[in-house]
């Protein structure tokens, strides 16, 4: 198996993107990606895109041929293939484009996701994420995925005595890092009577505690680390590709306070990297409501179960902390058009790996971890990157 | 919510009378039937269970802000049960939000769960009250 690289990085702005289509984004991003690693189309091998629903969101099926199109490259006939994981669509997309690579099957291929969920009502926008639960024994009972996640909540603070206000705290620090993010789809301040005083959602969640409806593409380009410095001269080396599922209703889990595909994921991650949790340096997690944050540096081991609101209450994971997590804004602040947002989180990490982060630049990064999950927990992807 | 009349026909009997399935190798129950059970695979054996109905909240939240087709009935209870047999699901709890607790008793009533508009198909289902039982009884769930 080969060792694999990124070499380029591209990721549109993040938000109600009136004036873009999917097909726009998607161009715009991957020519980003394309230029920032100084390739040219003929040399590109294949795509992988990770899209959650185009057929709800834009009627439009058939996003692989649709992006080999886009991006220029059908007359070159370069094989296109859309992958699909909820909202860990875009961190498999990677995954496929790493095993790809590392195989030896290709040599130059292009991970991207995108989504373009706002020419829709907010109403069938929330419909159709709902799909990633398990339709027929969830939401025909009235379950909403922020109704999902609320459950985990509650239980969370009936057994570790976690609070809302350490919860909101995620929110607070995810859109003061947001501030700082030049892509990211909110640049506004909060404060946790913010969130406290925002509609209730599915309690113990409110408006700010969610991530929002969004739009939004991005893409990697990924070669052979042997090959990587012909290229340029700061790759990303990719050490880590940890994938697991789980049972698509959170009734079923093991666990309802334990992402357990979070777990198997991330350690077979950190096995493959050779790596300790606690030598991360800075980490993109799957941050869809406040909770599902600090379920996750939980699960991955940043700190102990039961933990996750105080540390986020302490600071730990802000930028200065010892281990900031989601510098972008993560999916509540820098947005979460769902079938982008794995390769945001890869895009964000390259970034803090090359010290190109600007503001939000995590001083001496080394080491860099992405999360995404799918759903309320029925898969999760987690890739650990090195300068 | 489905919106087509085979797909709700083809769940009536679970979704009626919870109606599952139990594998008398492992001795594992499980709601919603199952084709494979997920110890044994394919040395299963498996057979129709009725579940009683009863047990006990694991975990609950109260909606506000609803999918279209529910949003008539904000705010609700929505809670996953742990059956008596073994099982969860995950369901609606009538009852007002302030006397749902983790870990109270309930059991099944059969409700309607939702209308695809004034003449198409009405949904019922399964929802769960409060069950109220025996002081010795409520004080060992407890």
């Amino acid at each position: 198996m080969r060792s694999v690289s990124i070499i380029g990085a591209g990721c549109t702005k993040f938000g109600e993107r009136w004036d873009s289509s999917l097909r726009d984004m998607i161009a715009e991003a991957g020519v980003m990606a394309i230029e920032d690693a100084e390739i040219a189309g003929e040399q590109i091998d294949a795509l992988f895109v990770g899209n959650m629903s185009g057929g709800r969101f834009i009627e439009q099926e058939h996003i692989g041929a649709l992006i080999a199109d886009c991006a220029g490259l059908s007359r070159l006939h370069v094989p296109s293939t859309r992958v699909e994981a909820a909202c860990a669509s875009g961190g498999l997309a990677l995954r496929q484009a790493i095993l790809a690579v590392a195989s030896g099957y290709n040599d130059i291929v292009i991970a991207a996701g995108v989504e373009k969920m706002t020419d829709v009502s907010s109403g069938t926008a929330a419909d159709a994420l709902a799909a990633a639960a398990d339709r027929e024994w969830e939401c025909f009972f009235g379950a909403t995925f922020p109704a999902l996640y609320a459950m985990m909540a509650k239980l969370h603070m009936r057994r570790y005595g976690t609070t809302h206000d350490q919860m909101a705290q995620v929110a607070v620090k995810n859109h003061h890092h947001a501030c700082m993010n030049p892509i990211a789809q909110y640049h506004m301040e909060i404060n946790i009577d913010d969130v406290n005083r925002s509609p209730l959602v599915a309690d113990p969640l409110h408006v700010l505690d969610c991530s929002p409806i969004s739009d939004g593409a991005a893409a990697v380009v990924l070669v052979p680390t042997e090959r990587a410095r012909h290229f340029v001269d700061t790759p990303i080396k990719i050490v880590g590709s940890g994938q697991a599922s789980d049972t698509l209703a959170l009734h079923d889990r093991r666990d309802l306070t334990t992402l357990d595909a979070t777990v198997h994921a991330g350690r077979a991650a950190y096995t493959q990297a050779g790596i300790e949790p606690r030598q991360v340096d800075v980490a993109e997690v799957h941050d869809c409501f406040t909770i599902a944050e600090i379920l996750a540096i939980e699960d991955l081991g940043f700190v102990e179960k039961g933990q996750g609101g105080k540390a986020t209450a302490d600071g730990i994971t802000a930028l200065g902390g010892r281990l900031p997590v989601n510098t972008s804004g993560g999916l509540k602040a820098c947005g979460h058009p769902v079938g982008a947002t794995g390769i945001k989180q890869a895009y964000e990490i390259a970034l803090q790996l090359r010290g190109e982060a600007g503001k939000r630049q995590v001083d001496e990064a080394e080491i860099g971890l992405a999360h995404n999950v799918g759903g309320s927990g029925g898969t999760a992807l987690v890739h650990i990157f090195t300068r | 919510m489905t919106t087509q009349a085979p797909r709700f026909w083809r769940s009536i009997p679970q979704r009626y009378n919870l109606l599952g399935t139990h594998c008398t190798r492992c001795n594992e129950y499980f709601f919603p039937p199952r084709i494979l059970c997920p110890n044994c695979r394919r040395g299963a054996h498996l057979e129709e269970y009725a579940f009683k109905g009863t047990g006990r909240v694991i975990t609950f939240t109260t909606i506000f802000n609803a999918t279209e087709d529910f949003e008539r009935l904000t705010p609700y209870n929505l809670a996953i049960i742990q059956l008596d047999e073994g099982p969860r699901v995950t369901g609606q709890i009538i009852s007002s939000p302030e006397d749902v607790k983790i870990g109270m008793r309930v059991r099944n009533v059969f409700r309607i769960l939702g209308k695809e508009g004034d003449r198409g198909i009405i949904y019922y289902g399964t929802k769960f009250e409060p069950l109220v039982e025996d002081r010795s009884e409520k004080a060992k769930s407890e």
